[in-house]
């Protein structure tokens, strides 16, 4: 099942909240599906400063929550948008193959959280799509490994 | 018990432990006598002889009209697939209609699902909100070619009781056999084969504190059946394969079991239920009970709806607190669907997600109910804190009721 180490996230999460002036704000997901993510951030010299989550969701969702806000806090902006769901799931020692999508899921809040900060301040958006909102997007189907 | 020591258990819909009287009654049959049951020597006959009487015990307390008509099986599921396999394609038939409810078991909407692959046409009859198959819904799909219903007993996960009797009649009007899945209902509330009016029905035996392994096919005498496990022809041919004689055993006094104590222990399961509900309800709020209009349910299960909550993150800090019961959030069954009982009652998707089901057992205590609510009111508070849409969710939820 679940790795220790997302069981730790999962227990004790980091991050947990909402940065009331927040500078950029991201939310995905669906409560249909069961997983919605809420990333807030606060940027100072193109660097994440704090960031905050709020997540609806299983274990993973909330594990994976956790550690993308650990990840990304200090880096670059550039940095952080690159962080793929792989790294994620590596972050916390694997992922069940079904819960795969959940760490594409946090992933994908803290790009959008990157963009509305960067679209607010009149520049390009530089997280590229959101994976989880598109049409094609099995969430079974992410990884090659991920046969269900 | 002393082997729960650690964990308050409150998923004996899920499984139960074996009754140390059934492993006193059992054990015999895996050492000293440990024969095949099929030989003709002394040891043999010890084992035909013990098998035998676990039948006709079995027979016994579901009143079956003769203890042949009890067959022994792997498992709950094995007797469901046979039940609907076997009744269906009886007499090599290949083509038909086959009724199931939208909230079965998969061990019977598998077997369904395959059959529509086979040339079989299946309806998936759905439930009402109260959580009840209603009869008029079913004569209204009934057909000249139906050639099989089949409709739980007791559902799983919600606990309602299915009004088998008037569903089998109507079954039979039109020329059909009924087929029903008791693996909830065995021991628990009274299950009496001639009374409901069925032609097949399905047990299992570690949900009545025998051991996993072992199932019943209860088959009335002249229900058209193809077996599904073709080898040495034991079990009358209906189901080949050396006869699991220590199970078998388990499962008569796993019932007897059952039997001479339900005049008290249902009615304390039932009281535990509603204190448990009461408690749930009066002190999480916006929380609902599913299926709560249902005539008929079962005295040991309660399934909960937590708005704002999803259930899988229940459930893991349930189990850090030492408590396990079972949630039909999508996360649970590694699919992205939450529980087809629960869509097929009307809840919607992001309530469904949100669902706890606590059912009660033998070693099921007020003490433990209480300390079950005591641990799920911080859990709730935790995780609704955390839910970034959890004021709209309630909102809506105040809204729509």
């Amino acid at each position: 099942m679940y790795s220790e180490k997302v069981m730790e996230h999962f227990a004790n999460p980091r991050n947990v909240g909402v940065i009331e002036d927040a500078d950029g704000v991201g939310e995905v997901g669906n409560p249909v599906c069961g997983d919605v993510m809420k990333i807030t951030i606060k940027v100072a010299d193109d660097r994440i400063h704090d960031i905050k989550f709020q997540t609806l969701g299983c274990g993973a969702a909330i594990a994976t929550s956790s550690i993308v806000t650990e990840m990304a806090k200090g880096m670059t902006l550039a940095d952080a948008a690159a962080i793929t769901k792989q790294q994620v799931a590596d972050e916390l020692g694997g992922l069940p193959p079904a819960k795969m999508h959940c760490s594409v899921l946090a992933t994908d809040g803290l790009k959008r959280a990157i963009d509305d900060y960067l679209v607010k301040h009149g520049r390009e958006p530089i997280g590229g799509p959101i994976l989880s909102e598109d049409p094609d997007f099995d969430p079974h189907e992410v990884d090659e490994e991920c046969e269900v | 018990m002393k082997e729960m020591e650690g964990t308050t258990y409150l998923d004996y819909s899920a499984t139960t432990p074996v009754d140390p009287r059934v492993v006193e009654a059992m054990v015999p049959y895996l050492t000293e006598r440990f024969g095949n049951p099929n030989s003709l020597y002394r040891l043999g006959r010890e084992a035909h002889g013990a098998l035998e009487d676990a039948r006709e015990r079995v027979a016994r307390s579901i009143n079956a009209a003769a203890a042949s008509e009890i067959v022994f099986m792997g498992c709950g599921t094995e007797s469901d697939n046979a039940a609907i396999f076997g009744i269906a394609t009886a007499n090599g038939r290949s083509s038909g209609h086959v009724v199931v409810s939208a909230f079965e078991h998969h061990a019977v909407l598998e077997p369904a699902h395959a059959l529509s692959k086979r040339g079989f046409e299946v309806t998936e009859l759905k439930p009402r909100t109260d959580g009840t198959v209603h009869p008029e819904d079913l004569e209204a799909v009934m057909r000249d070619d139906t050639v099989l219903v089949s409709v739980m007993h007791g559902n799983n996960e919600i606990g309602t009781l299915q009004p088998i009797a008037e569903l089998a009649r109507i079954a039979h009007a039109r020329g059909a056999a009924f087929h029903s899945d008791a693996a909830q209902t065995l021991g628990k509330v009274d299950v009496d084969v001639q009374a409901l009016g069925v032609d097949a029905m399905s047990f299992s035996g570690h949900k009545i504190y025998a051991p996993k392994g072992v199932g019943v096919l209860y088959l009335k005498r002249g229900t058209p059946f193809a077996p599904q496990m073709l080898g040495g022809g034991q079990e009358s041919r209906r189901r080949s394969g050396t006869q699991n004689v220590a199970g078998a055993v388990a499962f008569a006094r796993a019932l007897e079991i059952m039997d001479e104590e339900r005049p008290t222990e249902a009615p304390r399961l039932a009281s535990l239920r509603d204190r448990l509900v009461e408690q749930v309800l009066a002190r999480i709020e916006h929380a609902r009970l599913n299926a709560a209009e249902a005539p008929e349910r079962l005295p040991h299960i309660a399934n909960f709806v937590i708005p704002g909550c999803e259930g899988e993150a229940m459930l893991l800090h349930l189990d850090a607190a030492g408590f396990a019961v079972a949630t039909g959030s999508a996360c649970s069954s590694g699919s992205l669907k939450p529980s087809h009982v629960l869509l097929s009652i009307g809840l919607p998707p992001e309530l469904a997600h949100g669902s706890l089901r606590v059912s009660l057992g033998r070693w099921s205590a007020e003490a433990d109910v209480d300390a079950f609510v005591d641990a799920l009111v911080p859990i709730v508070e935790k995780l609704r804190a955390m839910n970034p849409l959890y004021e709209k969710t309630i909102a809506a939820l105040t809204r729509g009721a």
